[in-house]
């Protein structure tokens, strides 16, 4: 009973960690681009939701409203003055840029909200569970964070293979040059992906916020683990990412349970584990 | 009263970095009528197709579309503006279906007679294959694809690069048995062609480039297999 | 007719006489400097090596690893875990320290890579995150709160704390000259011309011959070797070694990120042009905390986006300056002349 409990946990907090990784998915599946700073960016979206509810009074879930476009702006901009200029055959200046990016923003934000830990309240639903069957228990909050985590995956999927928007990440992805002589202007699709991406962000960021403490420094954390749902997961797949982020969810909650120093090491030793035996992941698409 | 012409290309040098592909090159066509550009390989035809659809960067005064200098915009203003390019290899993109490439070719929503219904129409074997990947496509169905895809932009000029390309001599046939039904709909043509023959039934001005430089121009009635010949070889 | 291959040229031969002039300068410096000038020259040192072997890494051979502070850690650790269990001399442990590193980076790049480019600069963060977690649950070394270097231990290096500090110090120089000896030696020969045929084109150095995973994987162990060591005198000049210290992105890899970037990548110049920037910009912006470390991650984008080549790169290109003779030119001696051989057109 204590197992079923502990590798549900797993599985509702890997929802969390599939919408981590699947912003960063999107990214380098439409441009190659690795954004260092996307654990940062989840980052500030907690600290725009922290904003938004205090200066409006409103719920965290309310605040989804407000952070979603505000990111999303922000991502479009990003994209578009910043991020297109580094994109190229070259490697190092996205590599390099985005990681200067992480060293802004973790620092702008020490430097606006100083390290102390901040928490968002929900309010009762942080504490209400509800009854799956017998002696299994499960908090609404979790249970709900991790639906909205499919209904991310699932939407970014209808995106990207039932819309015209999808078509054009699609053909942007396969060739930049022919994709411009359907008259798609690359500079704006690859800021319609980040913009997209920064959205999912949002998503988590808010999720996060609510679920835990955070600070400025937790942001290359989340980086990492969305990395390795990505990775566990296998390129190319959302789907396959978001089984990722539920197996890095898992091996962290058994982890955990033996011992609560060893829960993030769970979670490298799972993806070392699938690297080495199985580098291409579970439900890969491509290779990496 | 001679209507300006619809393309026309004037004292072009194109480069691949220091490399000069085209000298001093000009040429043009007409609203409506279909022009052969033939050479051997190498002398700059589809650097010419590029340097119209804006891969190539062009000084702004060296091309003219429609009445605006087009050098020097971007890939996507260019198509935007009426121009489309069929590339060299087709430029299918892998990732799409047969009817996804076709409807990203028309995501430009421009008005005109070409939709996915008349596109079908012209070629019925598209539209049994239409949720096939389109690269799992035969050569000739393949072109067709990308003919389609261009045309369903609804351009006023449309660029053809090489569409015989690795293609059977019948498959040859029955795509250029295609063309007369296309420029009924009042498309203008540039075909770039090795395949001389094709070209010439095709078309009805021909231009044939060597070395990066007209060789010699002219109606495709008018033009001789000797004249062709020496301009093509430079003998 | 003979052909000969040179690399020196009239900047690297006033270059190479400046190097001289300086070495003979600084390893003087405990004649006429303080302990704090001997501590930050040794700092500066540390990174000019760090950010040498990162740059031989990412700028000769394309792997950017953003997780080499996994070997400034082991390095560090090791060094501590033989002085106090073992009770062995630091300074007889720093090459340890380099051989015991250069043996568990085999594995390791049997498993980063089977990542490329961007998935590999993140799986080796991964690994420097695994290695730092384990570090934390080592507790006779002071788990995660760290440990300090016994005073016995100290004491061995030399028996007064002035000749500890010079000791501490020469051996710092010497590390940092013998780093950027091997990279020179290292890209002067056959492995230098393969990694300038790998940078350029990857698969055109495969179809020439080139076994491009070999030497790929062999300069990720000689630098992990190499970083190690610099990792462990780093720590040992510190007294003191903590998880989070010894394995910082911030300190070991984003610093030596941008003294890189800023100084110029590819060139063995720019880490050295880049540290001395670093530390002058430290010295006296340093006071504004995170403001300070802010300005750095700006500085950075704006010189990869608008001189990606760095200080020396820029200065390359206007000069063609280089301090190290390394750029190789084809010298071609025509002294048979007079024997009537044909010469190709246009050569005299």
């Amino acid at each position: 009973m204590d197992w079923i409990n502990v590798i549900l946990q797993g599985v509702l907090v890997g929802g969390l960690y599939a919408m981590f990784a699947a912003g960063l998915s999107l990214i380098f599946g439409v441009m190659r681009l690795v954004n260092i700073a996307h654990g940062d960016l989840i980052v500030l979206a907690a600290y725009v939701a922290l904003v938004t509810t205090e200066t409006l009074g409103i719920g965290p879930l309310a605040s989804l409203l407000i952070v979603v476009p505000l990111m999303a702006a922000i991502g479009y901009a990003l994209q578009r003055l910043v991020l297109n200029r580094t994109l190229g055959e070259d490697l190092l200046p996205p590599l390099l840029v985005t990681f200067g990016l992480s060293v802004i923003i973790q620092n702008g934000l020490l430097a606006l909200f100083t390290a102390d830990s901040r928490k968002l309240q929900a309010g009762n639903i942080e504490v209400a569970t509800i009854r799956l069957f017998e002696g299994v228990y499960v908090g609404v909050l979790p249970l709900l964070q991790f639906i909205v985590a499919v209904a991310v995956i699932a939407a970014l999927q209808f995106i990207f293979y039932r819309t015209a928007l999808g078509r054009a990440f699609r053909a942007t992805a396969d060739s930049q040059s022919d994709a411009q002589l359907m008259g798609l202007d690359n500079r704006h699709v690859f800021a319609l992906a980040m913009a997209l991406s920064l959205a999912v962000v949002a998503i988590a960021g808010v999720f996060l916020a609510i679920r835990a403490d955070f600070d400025p420094s937790i942001g290359p954390a989340r980086l990492l683990f969305g990395f390795e749902a990505v990775i566990i997961g296998g390129l190319g797949s959302l789907w396959g990412t978001f089984a990722g982020g539920l197996v890095l969810g898992v091996a962290q909650a058994i982890g955990a349970h033996i011992n609560p120093g060893w829960q993030i090491l769970a979670g490298h030793i799972a993806f070392v584990v699938i690297l080495a035996v199985r580098p291409e992941g579970l439900f890969p698409k491509v290779r990496p | 009263m001679s209507k300006p012409p619809l393309l026309a290309v004037r004292h072009l040098d194109a480069f691949y970095g220091v490399f000069q592909a085209l000298f001093d090159l000009s040429m043009e066509v007409n609203a409506g009528e279909a022009v052969a550009v033939i050479g051997a390989n190498g002398v700059g035809k589809s650097t010419l197709l590029k340097s119209i659809a804006g891969l190539l960067r062009a000084p702004p005064e060296a091309i003219s579309f429609d009445g605006a200098a087009i050098g020097g915009m971007p890939v996507h203003a260019i198509a935007a503006r009426g121009i489309a390019l069929v590339p060299e290899g087709r430029g299918l993109f892998p990732s799409l279906s047969v009817e996804e490439n076709l409807l990203i070719g028309g995501q430009l929503n421009r008005l005109g007679p070409w939709n996915l219904r008349s596109i079908y129409q012209l070629f019925p074997v598209l539209a049994e294959r239409r949720h096939m990947p389109s690269t799992a496509l035969s050569g000739g169905q393949q072109q067709m694809v990308a003919i389609a895809r261009a045309l369903m932009s609804n351009p006023k000029l449309l660029l053809c690069d090489e569409i015989s390309l690795g293609l059977a001599p019948i498959v040859v046939r029955d795509i250029y048995a295609r063309l007369p039904a296309i420029l009924e709909e009042g498309v203008s043509l540039v075909l770039v062609e090795q395949d001389v023959v094709q070209a010439l039934k095709a078309t009805q001005r021909v231009y044939c480039l060597r070395e990066g430089r007209v060789a010699l121009a002219g109606a495709a009635k008018d033009l001789t297999r000797e004249m062709i010949a020496a301009a093509y070889f430079g003998v | 007719m003979s052909v000969r291959v040179a690399f020196a040229s009239r900047s690297s031969r006033v270059g190479m006489a400046l190097c001289v002039v300086a070495l003979l300068a600084l390893a003087t410096a405990p004649l006429w400097g303080g302990r704090d000038d001997l501590q930050l020259l040794s700092q500066m040192y540390a990174y000019v090596a760090l950010a040498s072997l990162w740059n031989l890494l990412a700028g000769y051979a394309g792997l950017v690893s953003v997780g080499q502070q996994a070997y400034v850690g082991l390095g560090a650790y090791l060094l501590f875990a033989f002085a106090i269990l073992a009770g062995m001399s630091p300074l007889s442990t720093i090459p340890l320290a380099g051989i015991i590193a250069a043996v568990v980076a085999v594995p390791v790049a049997g498993l980063v890579f089977r990542l490329r480019g961007h998935y590999f600069a993140i799986g080796t963060w991964i690994v420097a995150e695994v290695f730092r977690l384990l570090a934390s649950q080592v507790s006779v070394l002071g788990g995660g709160s760290g440990t300090s270097l016994p005073a016995s231990v100290v004491i061995a290096i030399a028996s007064t704390r002035q000749m500890r500090d010079f000791v501490v110090y020469w051996i710092s120089l010497a590390l940092v000259v013998a780093v950027l000896a091997l990279i020179v030696l290292l890209l002067r020969s056959r492995y230098g011309l393969a990694l300038k045929a790998i940078r350029d084109s990857e698969l055109a150095a495969t179809c020439n011959g080139i076994d491009v995973i070999r030497i790929k994987i062999m300069l990720y162990i000689v630098t992990a070797s190499a970083t190690a060591m610099i990792g462990a005198l780093i720590f040992l000049q510190k007294l003191r070694v903590s998880p989070d210290a010894a394995f910082s992105v911030n300190d070991w890899t984003a610093f030596v990120i941008f003294i890189t970037v800023i100084g110029g990548i590819g060139r063995i110049e720019g880490p050295i042009i880049g540290t001395i920037v670093f530390f002058a910009l430290r010295q006296t912006l340093a006071d504004l905390g995170t403001i300070y470390l802010l300005m750095l991650g700006v500085v950075a984008i704006l010189v990869m986006l608008t001189a990606p080549k760095g200080i020396w790169g820029l200065i390359v290109e206007r000069f063609g300056w280089q301090v190290f003779p390394l750029e190789r030119r084809i010298i071609v001696d025509d002294r048979s002349a007079a024997s009537g051989k044909q010469h190709p057109p246009g050569h005299r």
